[in-house]
Parts: structure tokens; sequence; C-alpha cells
């Protein structure tokens, strides 16, 4: 499933916030230790409306307001970097969920997030990772997401993904204004939300020029070569170990006197 | 019993064990206490307060220092295995021993910071149970935990010589085979070290990332290993008079020498195909700190120790210290050049007490072991300046 977001059309209600801290009973207003140079996402907020403003190309200056939360990507980094499971895809709705229980706290699937997504409860004691889950419970059920069906404007759509992107590209086409771009149709391996935009997504602080393939590629290339060499080189290490091994009982000569620390670890 | 001796060195000797005392000693003692308070403390409240970890910096000096450069400078028992056991190079077996033990002593440091790092650290056993085999982290966590075992076994052939003597015979028979083991384990968690991070493509300076990243993690924990039972031996030498022959050193520095020029040709390669030397000569503080990584941590001690340089007093030592500045301040630029904005993170007091205190339980215990075990050379050892003032010893 996907949310298509119409950047054009968000008038920044903050609706879908707030939606989103009900629904998943997050709490508000709780003063942090880290402070944020903008207004971001953080362990309470899941998803916030970002204010941007962008000087046009006929020097007329346009504020848009730009909705982050996690994009659930496709082949999402955080699930694939994750040892224990605790950030995997649910496999119903294909929303990339947390399971707590599970959860170590070494803040690599933050390292691994190429949108620097996941936050951390750092003001408590036994921290946890906390993202946008995609309300997956209420897809389950059938439901739009909390913040889809708060937005009052349109601006966010939820479907089937081929059918978002087939729309946003009939949007595009019928719009001349709008940027003939879809971001998230591609984004490294594509992602399941999407946004369309009148304004240059790099200037409302999109993160261009990322390639299509997901990074987990990286990953899966080396770690699917692991177990063979790994027992190449230990049939190696025993080859040696019984060469070794033989040549010295071959050897006529008494053996010499060993020296301390004899070389055997 | 006590003896006596003139100001601060003691040497207590309960029930047959050597304790010794030393200005240095209590030093390092005050240090680790101080350690335990703030660890304590990082336990029992999070990061809050001890750390300066954040939402854009959430791997910090525990993590780059503690346990990427631990498990890079623990790499002398592995690479000294390779070459004594793997490769019967037996003239080098007289570092053997003392390599083992800073390597058994490093990775268990990196598995205490480790847990001090991980936030749910009541949860550290989850990945046993619960498998993210696609993470690179899953293989490392494995491979360091399995590997810390074998060390620890492996050591018991020195300990096994002073107490339970009657399990040395088994101990013996078996390690032909953990030799083995102990050597293939390293292999894949060293270079998967280096395998973390090839996820992290799209956020890392490209400098430092490259899809060989595994295989300079390898290389460098390779050669690093050597200069550091260099580095190492000299620091015994000093404090307990032990020497080893110069010749030796010097040998087994230079095959780290090869396999570092090794890695250089690679990087050589490696930057001239992603046509990144535009990056490599721009002038921002990124590629200032790969050149000084490169220059100052791999060319200068090439040319040190290929030329007649490494015949002098300190050149090996000089070589070694090098090597192993590069290579901390490589997996410091790994995570914090390459990914973090500049300005964002700097370790707290606190994480610097934490880091500094596990370094020191490392000393302490070090000397502790070796005065009571045959680890160096052919007998315990004590301090020579405590030889000088008693002839008890
Ligand atoms: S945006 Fe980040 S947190 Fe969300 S699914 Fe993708 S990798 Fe995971
Ligand atoms: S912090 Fe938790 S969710 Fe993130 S990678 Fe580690 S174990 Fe997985
Ligand atoms: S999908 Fe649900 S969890 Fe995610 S931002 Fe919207 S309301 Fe919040």
């Amino acid at each position: 499933m996907a949310v298509l977001v119409d950047l054009t059309k968000c008038i920044g209600c903050e609706s879908c916030s707030v939606a989103c801290k009900l629904w998943n009973k997050l709490p508000y207003g709780k003063e942090k230790s880290r402070r944020q140079k903008e207004k971001d996402l953080n362990d309470d907020n899941w998803t916030v409306i970002q204010e941007k403003h962008v000087e046009g190309e006929n020097g007329k200056a346009y504020t848009r307001f730009v909705k982050k939360q996690c994009l659930h990507c496709l082949e999402p980094s955080c699930a694939s970097a994750c040892f224990s499971k605790a950030l995997r895809v649910d496999p119903d709705t294909h929303a990339v969920v947390y399971v707590p229980e599970l959860c170590v706290g070494c803040r690599y699937c933050m390292i691994a997030c190429p949108f620097e997504i996941p936050r951390y409860q750092w003001d408590e004691p036994l921290p946890l990772v906390t993202k946008c889950e995609f309300c997956v419970g209420r897809l389950k059920d059938g439901d739009a997401p909390a913040c889809v069906s708060a937005c009052p404007t349109g601006a966010l759509v939820y479907g089937e993904r081929d059918a978002l992107i087939a729309r946003a590209h009939e949007i595009i086409a019928a719009n001349p204004h709008y940027v003939d771009y879809v971001y998230g149709e591609k984004e490294l391996g594509g992602t399941q939300w999407l946004y369309i935009s009148d304004q240059p997504f790099e200037k409302l602080g999109f993160k261009m020029g990322l390639e299509e393939i997901p990074p987990s590629t990286y990953t899966h290339a080396y770690l699917s070569k692991v177990p063979f060499l790994a027992a190449a080189w230990g049939l190696f290490l025993a080859g040696m170990s019984y060469y070794h091994h033989r040549r010295a009982k071959n050897e006529k000569k008494p053996p010499e006197k060993k020296e301390e620390g004899d070389g055997r670890i | 019993m006590k003896i006596k001796l003139p100001q601060m060195y003691r040497c207590y000797r309960i029930l047959g064990w050597d304790f010794t005392i030393t200005p240095a000693r209590v030093v390092l003692l005050l240090l680790v206490a101080f350690m335990g308070c703030v660890a304590l403390t990082r336990l029992l409240t999070g990061f809050r307060y001890i750390t300066n970890l954040t939402d854009e910096t959430p791997w910090g000096l525990w993590i780059s220092f503690d346990v990427l450069c631990g498990v890079a400078l623990a790499g002398g028992g592995y690479s000294t295995a390779l070459l004594v056991g793997g490769f019967k190079y037996q003239k080098y077996g007289v570092v053997a021993r003392s390599a083992l033990l800073t390597s058994l002593l490093g990775y268990l440091l990196v598995m205490a910071g480790l847990f001090l790092d991980i936030g749910l650290w009541p949860h550290f056993w989850r990945p046993f149970v619960s498998w993210g085999y696609t993470s690179v982290l899953f293989e490392v966590f494995w491979c360091i935990s399995i590997y810390t075992t074998i060390l620890t076994l492996e050591f018991h052939e020195v300990i096994t010589e002073r107490m339970f003597k009657f399990l040395h015979p088994y101990v013996l028979k078996a390690l032909p085979f953990l030799v083995i083991i102990g050597l293939i384990f390293p292999m894949m968690h060293q270079s998967s070290l280096g395998g973390l991070f090839l996820i992290a493509k799209s956020k890392m300076f490209p400098l430092w990332w490259s899809p060989l990243l595994p295989l300079y993690f390898l290389i460098s924990s390779f050669f690093v290993g050597s200069a550091m039972v260099c580095v190492e031996s000299d620091l015994a030498r000093r404090n307990y008079a032990h020497r080893i022959d110069p010749h030796i050193m010097l040998q087994l520095t230079r095959v780290g020498g090869r396999i570092m020029l090794v890695y250089l040709a690679l990087k050589l390669i490696d930057v001239t195909r992603q046509g990144q030397w535009g990056l490599v000569f721009q002038g921002s503080m990124q590629s200032n700190l790969y050149l000084l990584e490169m220059v100052g941590g791999i060319l200068v001690p090439l040319f040190i120790i290929f030329s007649p340089l490494a015949h002098r007093k300190y050149g090996v030592l000089v070589y070694s210290w090098l090597v192993v500045a590069g290579v901390v301040l490589n997996r410091m630029n790994c995570v914090f050049t390459a990914m973090y904005k500049s300005g964002d993170y700097f370790p707290s007091p606190f994480e610097f007490a934490v880091s500094i205190g596990l370094v020191s339980i490392g000393c302490l215990a070090y000397g502790i072991i070796v005065e009571n075990f045959n680890v160096l050379g052919s007998r315990r050892v004590t301090q020579h300046h405590i030889l000088q003032k008693t002839d008890l010893l």
C-alpha cells in the first residue's frame, strides 16, 4: 500500500501530526534534552510538518509545507540492518514495523536509514527506537493511516502503490507547474510514501541523487560471499596444518628443543 | 605476607598470587573506579546525562573507539597466530603468548564497551534467538562472541600451567582445532566491521565508502596487529625488562608492511577507478583528514619500515605508533568525518572517562596476568623497579 503526498495541496494545518499523536498515544510538549535546529522528528513526533521558504524562478517567495515521516521503503535499509529483527516488514501490509521486545538498542538502524528517520528515546533509562509504523493496525483493518484520514485538503491520498504512481504522473502531465518527478518512485528501490511538488525537491529538503538500487544490495553482495570465503579459508588452514603435521612427522631428525611460547596459540 | 618497599612500590603476595602496586597503577585504579561510577549511571539513567549522542549522531566514541578501534587493535592475536600457527613462522612464536593475551583482553573490553553502548542492555542476548541474518551486525555479533570464547579457551593453555593443572593435556590436544577456528572468525568479523558501513553508502563521504570496505578493514587489522604487538612488547620491555630480539620485531613488522603495500595499492586503484582524486585534494576538512590518514598512517610508516631508518633505535617503534594512530584515525573517520556534519558531535567528558577507564582495565589486567602466569618469556615477571629495590622476588 502507499500514500501519495501532493505538496501543493498541503496548507500546514497539522491535522495529520495531531492525528498521529492521538492514534499512537504519543505525549505532547515534553521538554527534550537534545536540541534540534528546526522542527524535526523526535521520539514523540513520528511525523512533522516542516515549513520551507522557497524562492521561485520568477523571484517570488513561496511557502511550502513538507510532511516528514518514515517513507516505508520497499527494501528498507533499517530492517535489513537490524540484527535482531526488531525492525521488520509486516507481511500483509508491507509497512515497516518495530517490535520493541526484540530491540537491543544498537542504533544501527539509525545509521542505516538513508533518510535519517528512526529516532531514539535519548531521555529514557531504557530507550526504544521510534518511527512511523504506517498505522499498521489501521491498515490491517482496511482503513487509511490516521494522518491520511485526518487530512482536510486531500494532500494525502492512500491507495495501491502502482495506482498512485500512475495517478501522480497523470497529475503532473495535466498541470505544467508541477515538477516532473515523483519522489519515492525509484529512490533506493522505491518507497511507499510518494511525493509530488511544484517546487524543486532539493529546495524542500529532499535528498536528491539517490541510487535506484536499495542500499541492502551491497550488504547482500558481501554477506552472500562470506560463508564460501570462510569455508575455503578454513579448509586452507586445515590443509596447512595437516601439511605441517605430516612434515614434522616425516622429518627423521629429533624434534628441536621447544622454545617457550613456541607458537602454539 | 607483605614485602616492605620504599615509597609507593609494593608487592603483596596473597595465597601465592602477586599483586603489585605502583604509582601508575594507583592512577589507573582511580580511573577505573571513576569509569565504574559513570558506567553504572549510564546503565541506570540511559544516555541523557552521560553522552552527547543525538538522533543525527547515533554512534559516538564508544562505538568508534572502544569497538571499531578495539577490535582492530586486538588483531595482533590473530595476525600473529596466522603467521605462527598457520604458516609456521616459528621464530615469531616468542610474541605469540603476549599477543594472545592482548587480544583476549582487547575483545573482553570490546564486549564491555558494546554492552555499555546498547540502549536496552537487558536485551543484549536477543540476537542469539531472533536472527536478523540480513544484517552485517548480526555476523559481527556472533563472530565476536564466538571468537572471544575461543580466545579464552586458547588462553587456558597458559592458565592451566598454573591452575587446574589436570586440564592442561586436554587443552593442548584441543589447541590445533582452536587455532584453526580461531583464525576463521577474526577474519570474518574484522572484514564485517567494514561491511557495517556498506549500507550507509548514501550518507558517507565517498572517500571512505567503497565496495571494498570489508577488505580494507581486514587488511588494516592485519597490519595494525603486528604494529600493536611491537608497541606492546616495547611497553613490556620498559616495565619488565623483557627483551625481544629487535631483528625479529623488524621482520614481523615488515610482514605487516608488505601487507600495507597491498592496502595502499588497493586504495590507489579504488580512488582512481571511482574518479575521486578531485575529492582527495579538495581542501575540505574531510579531504584533509583523508590525506592525514593516508600520508601519516600509511605512506610515512611505509617509508620508515622499508628504508634504513628502520634500523635506527626507534625506527620500528615510530612506525608502529604511526600505524596504530593511522588505523585509529581511519576508524574514527569512517564514523565521524564521513557521516556527521562537523560540529554535530563531540564526546562528553563522561564518554571519554568510560573509554579511558576501559583501556585502564586492560592495562591493569595485563600487568596482573603477566606477573602471575608465563606470558612473557619463560617465567612470571616482576616490574624491574621492584626487582631493583628488593631481592626477595
Ligand atoms: S525511510 Fe528509513 S526508517 Fe523508513 S523504511 Fe526506509 S530505511 Fe526504514
Ligand atoms: S536499535 Fe533496535 S531496531 Fe535498531 S537495529 Fe538495533 S536492535 Fe534493531
Ligand atoms: S502513518 Fe500513522 S504513524 Fe505514520 S505518520 Fe501517519 S499517523 Fe503517524
